[in-house]
């Protein structure tokens, strides 16, 4: 049995007993052999409020309907939940983190989607030696330069949905790209890895523009790309933002002229917001609802079952976050003072994703194949693999 | 029957300062407060098991914003300066301290700590010549724009990881001849050391307050002209007020990077700066002690407000406006009237002869 | 640099100043006339595009939308005057900065329990939705064209009340200096009242024409009243010809500073506003 707790927020509380009301329902039939007292504690710090509140949610949702899967406990094991809204605010996050490290003494921590709180969050896990898994956040040196065997991340780096589409521009022939995102950690590494391999290969980077992040007025940026008259834009923005520069791109009448390629990103969760604007945009991202696989499908419907909508690429990753602490779990038979054997197990994983087969690169973040995806009648069909098994080069890990 | 001094010297208001009359009603309060502070960590685990960790976590924040406080108390309470943009120096001293140290060892205090009160003090230097020459509305006006200004220094710009800000990863380290004088990164020794500093700079100011350039200070803060009138020249004086204004900001910004190992651009945000100011006010301007009882006070407040409701911010925007309309002496002035009404009673009536 | 992208950069310069001038205009007025400095003007300009975002969806027409959403916003403007602002008259500029800092707290909260956190956009009205190509390449959105057209009206209009109106006398005869006005029978309670109620209005009318633009989020007005102070102060506080040339200005530097000077874009305009002050410690058009 698994027991959802909220810290903090009365709201998120209700929303939890909601949405895992028929969770707890299941579970309570069950016979229910350990007291509390032996539950193993899982802190989910995770956006409930705030522009990535929707992506907190499917990735608990995610999280949730694996537990479910296995009867409610991993490898035996009755999992309690603390849940803690970080707001997605950098500022508060270690002491957000330590909240549920030191006030709740959590067993696991899993966290978060905006990269500088998972920064944060990864300080915390350090300092005290919390085993953690990001289900989001692809800030690089979470598995790179700070990497630590007691981190693990399901999700991607920015860098890894972004790489491969420096291969495919330049084998749809541009040779001349301009570069576009915000100015923060985790657009520089995406724009990074595209740059990366497309230079590689012979393309050109006319220009890479910036802007301040989260701004999204970018007229002067977008007559700017229209004076260098490129072959193709590259670009990394999320949510809403992403929704408004596809839009401002095709009212700039540059989406007739200049393809628009991204990191997926760019078209998950907001096609629908984004209408007819974002037709025929070029994405690379390791998952797509489209995805035609037994696996996928069979978890589609659970989902859709559970949560009465569709599950999206978050949803995957909280998922498997949870898939991942199972297999480290089931090896030393829920003895999680084994640490070690623990960590050494979910090293050697490989799961069965929705996503496809996944495992773990030295540095433990998730090796996976990246799909290229074109946007067709508002979905992300799945054009083919743009590489396999691809994993982060993670620079500067020395693990 | 005196009446009471718009502006309290700081005789009459911090009991104990003044040395001549003894502790008094308030002091004696005040330094019971400081020393349950001071003997927390001895009696804490006893009494809060589980969240010990976490107390002496928030008890730590609450005293570099204490720091905070009493440096803006300098400017706001005592020159007459509103700064909505001290927020800056705070984050100047805490982004010294990230950019100074190295990567992937331990930086050092002796290094660091000057580096980021030499850094606040040297932008006061520019902000304070440009600012000072205006007064009243322009003087906010600037302030809150140049402070803004460095937030989008450090947001936009890549070298100290922008919008995302950056991790120190290790405490800085003290040591005198290759002899570790203390060990920052106890929970127990910074618990101390922070409590130090807090002391220390309130010692300072109070010193600072009780010599002539600090009467002088005080002059202006009420009348500019009638100071110029007698001879000094004001601007000298708060130039001078607002760089130690701003390297106690810098140091308290510094304090708090060292904590949480961790910088970003909100430490200098705006609304930083008007959170601080919101401290100051609420303790009772021009006092020193109001600054440390409002940033406790407030930060308390949160604590046990943040986990009822999801709208905190509700809840203190509320109550800054109920404040300015009812408190507008803040929290020491309350005390000071509490005090005054005991003792009236007491005395039976007639007997509020402070000054 | 193209002398055609020159003078398209020009042009978003200026669409940008003229909204800058809109929600300044509001600030310095309130300032010059009543002598209160309101932290929470930026806070008016996200009210007014979360309104025109919930009424434009209710009655699926912007225009409607916006009628409905100003009305609302020059009550609220004239409520929390009377309620608020007035006490803060006879008190410091500190006090007027505290409370007005509280009132930003309380409306951005207050909005994210109504409307909820997440980004919302509001299209472009149907009649202007189109693009007119300025390039081989490049379209212009005709709502921006139309977004400029409308600011010079407003300066325009509000320069006519302002010199030609009795309520424009009483203004400015309320601005040089506030117990002369009331010596003269104006009604000052009402002149400010009515001030307040159109200085919020203004800056929830920026908020509206430019949330289509824009998008409608959490804090919106939080990062637009800092630069709206730079505008007033290089225009010299309550000047409003001072803040029609500043927003102009800052909104050029801005737009040629992004494509120009990337790295110091957010920078520069608060360096142009030191440059300013050092020749001009009050601002270009300051009373005396």
């Amino acid at each position: 049995m698994y027991r959802f707790k909220t810290v903090m927020k009365r709201r998120t509380a209700v929303k939890a007993t909601l949405a895992f009301g028929l969770g707890l329902a299941a579970a309570g039939a069950l016979p229910s052999a350990s007291s509390a007292a032996e539950q193993v504690k899982v802190g989910l710090m995770l956006p409930y409020s705030g522009t990535y509140a929707a992506l907190g949610e499917a990735i608990t949702n995610g999280f949730a309907l694996a537990l479910e899967e296995s009867g409610g406990a991993l490898a035996g094991r009755d999992i309690e939940i603390v849940r803690l809204d970080d707001e997605s605010d950098p500022g508060k996050a270690v002491s957000n983190a330590n909240r549920l490290i030191k006030g709740e003494n959590v067993d696991l921590l899993v966290g978060t989607v905006h990269s500088g709180v998972a920064m944060g969050m990864v300080k915390a896990a350090r300092d005290s030696n919390t085993l953690m898994i990001i289900p989001n956040a692809g800030a690089g040196p979470a598995t790179g330069a700070m990497c630590a065997p007691n981190i693990f991340r399901t999700s991607f780096t920015n860098w890894q949905p972004a790489y491969p589409m420096g291969d495919v521009a330049y084998d749809r022939g541009y040779r001349n790209v301009v570069t576009m995102t915000w100015k923060y950690g985790a657009g520089e590494e995406a724009v990074g890895g595209f740059k990366e391999a497309f230079t590689k290969r012979g393309g050109n980077i006319v220009k890479e523009i910036y802007v301040p992040f989260p701004n999204v007025e970018w007229q002067a940026e977008l007559t700017e790309i229209a004076s260098l008259k490129p072959d193709a834009v590259f670009v990394f923005f999320a949510g809403g933002g992403a929704v408004k520069f596809v839009k401002d791109y095709a009212a700039a009448g540059l989406k007739d002229s200049v393809p628009l390629l991204g990191s997926g990103f760019l078209t998950d969760g907001t096609l629908h917001a984004q209408g007819d604007a974002a037709e025929g945009v070029l994405t690379t991202l390791h998952y797509s609802e489209e995805l035609d696989t037994p696996q996928n499908t069979a978890f589609q419907a659970a989902y859709q079952q559970k949560f009465g909508k569709a599950a999206d690429v978050y949803a995957v990753q909280g998922y498997d976050a949870a898939k991942l602490f199972e297999v480290g779990l089931a090896a030393v038979d829920g003895d999680i003072s084994r640490r070690d054997e623990m960590i050494e197990a979910m090293r050697a994983a490989k799961l069965d994703s929705p996503r496809g087969e996944i495992s773990f690169s030295k540095a433990q973040n998730v090796v996976q194949d990246i799909y290229l995806r074109e946007v067709r009648n508002g979905k992300n069909a799945v054009v083919g693999v743009a590489a396999e098994a691809l994993a982060d080069p993670a620079p500067g890990c020395r693990m | 029957m005196k009446t009471l001094p718009l502006q309290p010297s700081p005789r009459s208001l911090v009991a104990g300062a003044g040395g001549w009359r003894g502790p008094g009603r308030v002091g004696m309060a005040l330094l019971a407060l400081a020393v349950l502070l001071a003997l927390y960590p001895a009696y804490g685990a006893t009494l809060f098991p589980a969240q010990h960790d976490f107390i002496m976590e928030k008890l730590v924040t609450m005293m570099i914003l204490a720091i905070f406080a009493m440096s803006l108390d300098l400017l706001v309470g005592v020159g007459g300066m509103v700064s909505l943009g001290h927020a800056a120096f705070f984050g100047l001293g805490g982004y010294a301290l990230a950019l100074t140290a190295p990567e992937y060892e331990a930086a050092s205090v002796w290094l660091t700590l000057p580096a980021a009160l030499g850094i606040s003090a040297a932008a006061a230097l520019v902000i304070g010549a440009l600012s000072i020459r205006t007064s009243g509305i322009y003087f906010i006006m600037i302030t809150l724009a140049f402070g803004q200004m460095f937030f989008y220094v450090f947001n936009d710009s890549s070298f100290a990881g922008g919008s995302d800000g950056t991790y120190i990863y290790f405490r800085p380290t003290a040591e005198l001849f290759g002899v570790q004088v203390v060990d920052l990164e106890s929970p127990l020794t910074f618990f101390y050391v922070v409590f130090g500093a807090m002391l220390g700079t309130y010692a300072l100011l109070r010193v600072l307050l009780a010599s002539p350039f600090g009467r002088v200070l005080r002059g202006i803060g009420i009348n500019p002209q009638r100071v110029r009138g007698v001879g000094y020249n004001p601007d000298a004086y708060r130039l001078v007020a607002f760089v130690i204004g701003a390297m106690l900001a810098g140091l308290a910004g510094f304090l708090s990077a060292s904590q949480y190992g961790f910088v970003n651009p909100s430490m200098l945000s705006w609304h930083h700066s008007g959170t601080v100011l919101v401290m100051v006010i609420l303790g009772g301007l021009g006092t020193l002690h109001g600054a440390i009882l409002g940033a406790f006070a407030l930060e308390l407040l949160h604590v046990i407000i943040e986990p009822l409701t999801e709208h905190w911010l509700l809840v203190l925007g509320g109550l800054i406006i109920l404040m300015v309309l009812v408190l507008p002496r803040g929290l020491a002035g309350l005390l000071e009237g509490l005090n005054r009404l005991g003792r009236r009673r007491e005395t039976g009536g007639g007997a509020d002869d402070d000054d | 640099m193209d002398p055609t992208f020159f003078l398209i950069q020009v042009l978003n310069g200026l669409q940008y100043g003229l909204l800058l001038f809109l929600i300044a205009s509001g600030l310095t007025l309130i300032f010059g006339i009543m002598g209160v400095i309101n932290l929470a003007h930026g806070a008016f300009y996200m009210v007014g595009a979360w309104l025109v975002w919930w009424f434009a969806g209710q009655f699926d027409s912007f225009l409607l939308g916006m009628l409905a959403a100003l009305v609302l916003a020059a009550a609220l403007g004239w409520v929390i005057e009377r309620t608020l602002i007035t006490v803060l008259y006879e008190r410091e500029h500190l006090d007027q900065v505290v409370l007005t800092y509280g009132l930003i707290l309380v409306l951005n909260e207050l909005q994210r329990i109504l409307f909820g956190t997440d980004v919302q956009g509001v299209p472009v009205p149907e009649q202007v939705q189109g693009s007119l190509r300025l390039t081989e390449n490049l379209t212009y959105p005709v709502y921006r064209l139309m977004l400029a057209g409308i600011c010079l009206l407003v300066a325009v209009a509000m320069y006519l009340v302002i010199q030609r109106t009795r309520l424009g006398m009483w203004i400015r005869a309320s601005a040089a200096n506030r117990e002369v006005a009331a010596t003269l029978g104006i009604n000052v309670r009402s002149l400010n009242a009515l001030v307040f109620a159109a200085g919020t209005a203004l800056a929830a009318f920026a908020g509206m024409i430019a949330a289509p633009i824009s998008s409608v989020y959490p804090g919106m007005g939080d990062s637009i009243i800092v630069i709206s102070f730079v505008v007033v102060v290089i225009g010299g506080i309550g000047s409003v010809k001072g803040a029609f040339l500043g927003a102009l200005a800052i909104g050029l530097a801005d737009t040629f500073g992004r494509v120009l000077l990337p790295e110091f874009s957010s920078f520069l305009v608060y360096a142009l506003m030191a440059a300013v002050l050092l020749w001009r410690p009050t601002g270009l058009f300051a009373r005396a």
